[in-house]
C-alpha cells in the first residue's frame, strides 16, 4: 500500500485517492476551433489539466536562415500560464518548457508530412492554462489534433499518456499527489494505429517488470484517448 | 463531456471499406488499396489506404480523396487570385495571396509602366490587386501577373475571405450560389481562388453578400453531421 505521511496514496482494494483504479485515466474533453484566428486549435481538458493549442500556416519561414530547401520546419511553443499552479509561475521561456517544446516538436515531426511544404513553418503553440501533473502530454495529445484540425498532411496523430509508480505499484495517469509524491513517471507518445513510439520519457527507476506494466497501461489506454480525438475532429464541438 | 475509460472503447468503423461522404481523421485506414488511386489527401502505404487529413471523403470512380475541413490556399498556375501589396522593391512588388509564401509581381507584369524605383506610385504598401498566378515553383515560390483582361487595381468595395475550399458551394444555382447572391444584392461580387472575394456596389449589398457568406463557413461546419448538401 502506498502513501506519503499519513495520506494513503492507494487503498486496500488498489483505488487511488481520486477513486480510480490502477489503469483508469481522468476524463477527456476535447473542444475544437476556439481559437477563430488560427488555423487550426483545439482546447484540450484532461483531468484538472487545461491546455489551448493553436496552430498557424503553413506559412514563410523567418528568418530565412531556418528555412529547410526540402521541407517545413515545425516551431513548437510550450509554455505554462503564471496562473496555471498553485506557486506562480514565471512567465516566458524556462528550461524546462524549452524541453518539453523540443520533444514535442520531434514526436510530431515523425507524423507531419512536412516534406509537401518546403521552406516553409508550420507554428504550433501550447499553452497550458490549468496544470495538474502531465502536461507534456495532454500538450502532445491536443498539438496533434489541433495539426488535424488546420488541415496539416499527417500519416497518424500523436496519442501521449504517462504510467507511473507509487510505492511499488505501478498506475496510469498520475495525478498532481501521484505524481509529486510518486516515485518514477514514464510519459509515452505512440502512434495509435501502428502501435509505434515516437516519444519516450523516463523520470525515477522502474525495476524491467515495472517498466513492461506501465509500457502496458499506456498502450491500453491510448485506444481510449484516441478514440476522444476522434470524436472531437469529426462531430466537433466546434464553436 | 466525453469520458475516457477503457470499458467504454468501441470498435473501429472502418471494418466495411471506404464510404463516400464519411468524415476521416489522419492516419485512418481506409481499406485496401487494391482497385482504388489515391487522390487528394490520401496516401498508399502497405497495400492500404491511408487518410492524411481531417476531412469529407469523396469517392470519384476508383479515386479516393479528401475534401479538408479546413485548407490552406496553394497556388496553381492560372488561379485567379485577389493579393494585398506587402512591400516592394525598386522593381518588384511583394503580393500576399493568402498562400505560406508570398508571390512576386514584376514591374514588367504590373498594371501599367512604370520606371525604375517608382513602384509605390504606382501600387503601394496595403492596395489590393486583382491578378492572376503565371508561374508556381517546386519550391511554391509563384509569380502573378496584372497582364490580362480584367486584372485591375481594386479601389472599391471590400473584400471578404472564405475558406478556399468552401468555393465550390458558390458555384452552381443553389441558395448560396454566386449567381443568386449577386442577383439579390445587385452588387459586383468577384470570387477569387485563394478565398477572396470582392465585393463592390452599394452598402446594403454588401452586408448582405458579407452575411451569405458568413452563413457559407457556418453552414460548411455541418459537414461533419452530414447535414450540408
Amino acid at each position: 500500500m502506498g502513501g506519503y505521511g499519513d495520506i494513503q496514496m492507494i487503498d486496500e482494494n488498489g483505488l487511488r485517492m481520486d477513486g480510480r483504479g490502477p489503469t483508469d485515466i481522468r476524463p477527456i474533453s476535447i473542444e475544437t476551433g476556439v481559437v477563430p484566428v488560427a488555423d487550426g486549435s483545439c482546447r484540450m481538458v484532461w483531468g484538472a489539466n487545461e491546455v489551448i493549442v493553436a496552430v498557424y500556416g503553413p506559412m514563410e519561414a523567418h528568418p530565412r536562415k531556418i528555412q529547410r530547401q526540402d521541407r517545413a520546419v515545425l516551431d513548437v511553443r510550450y509554455n505554462m500560464a503564471p496562473f496555471s499552479t498553485t506557486d506562480r509561475m514565471r512567465p516566458g521561456f524556462n528550461r524546462r518548457s524549452r524541453e518539453i517544446s523540443k520533444v514535442t516538436s520531434d514526436a510530431l515531426e515523425s507524423v507531419v508530412l512536412l516534406e509537401m511544404y518546403p521552406r516553409s513553418k508550420i507554428r504550433v503553440e501550447i499553452e497550458v492554462i490549468c496544470a495538474e501533473a502531465g502536461t507534456r502530454c495532454v500538450g502532445l495529445t491536443a498539438a496533434s489534433v489541433a495539426l488535424a484540425h488546420a488541415g496539416i498532411p499527417m500519416t497518424d496523430m500523436v496519442v501521449s499518456v504517462a504510467s507511473g509508480k507509487i510505492h511499488d505499484v505501478v498506475v496510469c495517469d498520475l495525478n498532481k499527489e501521484e505524481d509529486n509524491y510518486g516515485e518514477a513517471d514514464l510519459p509515452m507518445g505512440i502512434l495509435p494505429n501502428t502501435g509505434e513510439l515516437v516519444f519516450l520519457q523516463m523520470d525515477g527507476d522502474l525495476s524491467p517488470d515495472q517498466f513492461q506494466t506501465a509500457w502496458d497501461y499506456n498502450m491500453q489506454a491510448v485506444d481510449a484517448i484516441h478514440e476522444i480525438m476522434i470524436e472531437a475532429l469529426k462531430n466537433g464541438g466546434e464553436k | 463531456m466525453l469520458v475516457a475509460r477503457l470499458d467504454n472503447m468501441s470498435g473501429n468503423s472502418d471494418a466495411d471499406g471506404p464510404q463516400d461522404s464519411q468524415v476521416v481523421v489522419p492516419g485512418e485506414n481506409l481499406g485496401q488499396s487494391e482497385g482504388f488511386e489515391a487522390g487528394h489527401g490520401v496516401l498508399i502505404k502497405n497495400n492500404n489506404l491511408l487518410a492524411t487529413k481531417n476531412g469529407k471523403l469523396t469517392i470519384n470512380g476508383n479515386v479516393l480523396s479528401i475534401e479538408p475541413l479546413h485548407s490552406t490556399y496553394i497556388p496553381r498556375p492560372s488561379d485567379l487570385v485577389i493579393g494585398f501589396v506587402e512591400g516592394c522593391t525598386n522593381n518588384i512588388w511583394f503580393i500576399d495571396i493568402g498562400a505560406p509564401f508570398n508571390s512576386i509581381l514584376p514591374m514588367s507584369l504590373g498594371p501599367s509602366k512604370a520606371s525604375f524605383g517608382s513602384t509605390r506610385q504606382v501600387l503601394d504598401i496595403g492596395e489590393a490587386i486583382l491578378c492572376r498566378v503565371q508561374e508556381v515553383e517546386e519550391t511554391h515560390s509563384s509569380v502573378v501577373t496584372m497582364k490580362g483582361m480584367g486584372l485591375r487595381k481594386i479601389s472599391s468595395g471590400s473584400i471578404d475571405d472564405i475558406d478556399p475550399h468552401l468555393l465550390e458551394y458558390l458555384s452552381g444555382d443553389g441558395k448560396n450560389s454566386l449567381r443568386q447572391i449577386k442577383e439579390d444584392s445587385e452588387c459586383r461580387v468577384i470570387a477569387a481562388d485563394n478565398g477572396r472575394i470582392w465585393i463592390d456596389g452599394d452598402i446594403q449589398g454588401i452586408i448582405s453578400v458579407r452575411k451569405s457568406l458568413h452563413e457559407l463557413s457556418l453552414n460548411s461546419r455541418l459537414v461533419k453531421q452530414g447535414g450540408f448538401a
